[in-house]
């Protein structure tokens, strides 16, 4: 007892006492602000790569110089602007994308549901989505040539092909994510099997619905030029097949990141769809997208 | 504490009769689980009632089979003279989670049962009961506010509007505070009581805490587990309106150790 009574501080000691002030370290590297690190990881490899063809290491046929690199990305942006050749190629591959996606979705989220809401859908779709998922799909492009010609409809439905099965597996979690609580709740209100998907289900499974949308919106932009490097076309991909068997390096590189802008125009649009639709879930988005 | 002793603690009988349940039982799992055995109990307008027993005693199948979630395996359940059948629109329920959905407002949450049932127009109209409820529970400001920026017990009491929106005859609770610290809960718990009285509702209050059945109702039922039994139905008669206050009572103390005993016999079994 007696301990506890000299525990107690006299309120004069208090006064007198330090403050318990201390700084939380923060290791210099954490601290450092996005566009510091941004532009220092963009410096440090540009510097690389230049070091390492004008100190001769490889081939200039194999890798070009940042410079010259810069100089036909600048050539194929005039292009580009002033409505060439390669405007009319951009565009194709670009209708290619929203077309295949456009359908990847339709298909992906009526398949999703399918699967995610019926037990039918589980029991016997599922597993057929699961074996043709594990296919390589890229290998299908001959035959989609083969149906449907050289045109755009065999692009689209290559890239459709592999953005589906993302954003059915997406919609499909999306569908299980609700918990009991929720669906007894519906249940108690009287609520139809449709306004519980609906108005429950799919609000809920959103957050994996757009998880499931972002790698459909990367595989809809592979499977585009995928088809176009084997079915020809007028696109962008052929474009780069012609300037590879020409060994116009700095043109493959330049028009690859042209086509990365495209990619990251396609997948910001549904990381902004996101955000607005589902607005409460804002851990889900943001920092790793970015 | 023989049944002489028990009826001390006799109630006066109240309303109506409004929920009635025969000879209630409940097998799973091909009839080799019996969750529930013989189960009879009246529920009369106005009161509450509380069911207690240890985990696996077969509470939450009856209130489930209650509510019209899950069939009984034999016996009746009538609901002011109409069998249960399936998900009534005159049951409100409350769960342990408040089960608020993110993407709507603390209003709109309220109104979602209307919603479901009449559409999107009778839940619009719906939206000035809903500001009282929020006025009734202490929400009031809160209306647009999403459940992300509600505490725990707001939360809950905003799904005491959603269940009490649609004027339900009953309101069954499946532990609905026992997610709350117990401050909360003690305070939660007289909110529900002031509610009760002034919507003149009869509730069936699930509940692990024998305190909470004790301040609470004016049945408790007791049951023994596998098969899930009634051992006893307590009448708690101590005076209304019930307060903090009264836990500490001797009265009080005797029910509480009265039901203790009664359900570590349960277990001895």
């Amino acid at each position: 007892m007696s301990e506890v009574q000299n525990y107690s501080p006299s309120l004069k000691d208090a006064d007198t006492a330090e403050d318990t002030v201390w700084e939380q370290k923060v290791h210099f590297i954490d601290s450092v602000p996005r566009w510091l690190a941004m532009t220092f990881v963009f410096v440090v490899f540009v510097g690389t790569w230049q070091s390492v063809t004008s100190l001769g290491l490889v081939s200039p046929i194999i890798l070009p110089t940042p410079l010259e690199t810069l100089k036909d990305m600048i050539f194929v942006g005039q292009n580009l602007l002033t409505g060439g050749y390669m405007l009319g190629a951009l565009w194709i591959t670009i209708k290619e994308v929203i077309y295949g996606f456009a359908l990847a979705i339709a298909i992906g989220f009526s398949l999703g549901v399918l699967v995610g809401e019926t037990a039918f859908g589980e029991k016997a779709v599922m597993p057929y989505l699961v074996a043709i998922d594990t296919m390589p799909k890229v290998a299908f492009a001959p035959l989609f040539v083969a149906w449907l010609g050289f045109g755009i409809e065999s692009k689209v439905a290559l890239a459709a092909f592999i953005a589906t099965f993302p954003i059915v597996v997406g919609t499909a979690a999306g569908l299980h994510a609700a918990d009991e609580n929720a669906r007894m709740l519906f249940k108690t209100m009287g609520a139809s099997r449709m306004q519980t998907l609906i108005k429950m289900k799919l609000p809920t499974g959103l957050p994996q619905i757009f998880t499931g949308l972002k790698i459909g919106a990367v595989g809809v932009m592979a499977g585009a030029i995928t088809g176009e490097f084997l079915g020809g076309g007028k696109g962008f991909g052929e474009l780069i097949r012609v300037a590879a068997s020409q060994l116009n390096t700095p043109r493959v590189f330049s028009l690859i990141l042209y086509l990365s802008l495209v990619g990251l125009v396609v997948f910001a649009s549904v990381v902004w769809t996101q955000r607005k639709l589902v607005f409460w879930h804002k851990e889900q988005v943001g920092r790793d997208d970015f | 504490m023989n049944a002489a002793a028990a009826q001390e603690f006799s109630g006066a009988p109240l309303g109506t009769p409004v929920y009635e349940l025969t000879h209630l039982s409940k097998t799973y799992a091909r009839n080799l689980v019996v969750a529930l055995e013989d189960i009879n109990l009246t529920l009369r307008k106005g009161s509450f009632t509380s069911v207690i027993g240890s985990s696996g005693c077969g509470k939450s199948t009856l209130l489930k089979i209650m509510a019209g979630l899950i069939p009984p395996t034999k016996g009746r359940v009538i609901l002011q003279g109409l069998p249960v059948t399936g998900p009534r629109r005159d049951i409100g329920m409350m769960f342990q989670q408040a089960t608020l959905f993110p993407w709507k407002t603390a209003v709109e949450n309220i109104t979602l049962p209307i919603e479901i049932r009449d559409g999107k127009a009778a839940a619009k109209q719906a939206m000035g009961k809903a500001h009282e409820l929020l006025d009734i529970v202490g929400l009031k400001g809160f209306e647009n506010v999403y459940p992300n920026e509600l505490s725990g017990g707001m939360a809950q009491r905003a799904s005491i509007c959603r269940m009490l929106i649609t004027e339900p005859a009953v309101l069954l609770l499946d532990e609905p505070f026992s997610a709350l610290d117990e401050l909360s809960r003690d305070m939660m718990n007289m909110e529900l009581q002031r509610i009760c009285h002034e919507q003149d509702a009869t509730a069936f209050l699930v509940t692990h805490s024998i305190q909470e059945a004790v301040i609470l109702s004016d049945e408790i039922v007791v049951l023994k587990p596998r098969p899930g039994r009634i051992a006893e139905i307590v009448k708690v008669d101590l005076p209304r309106p019930r307060t903090l206050d009264m836990m500490t009572t001797p009265k009080f103390g005797a029910i509480v150790d009265y039901i203790r005993g009664l359900l570590d016999k349960g277990e001895e079994m």
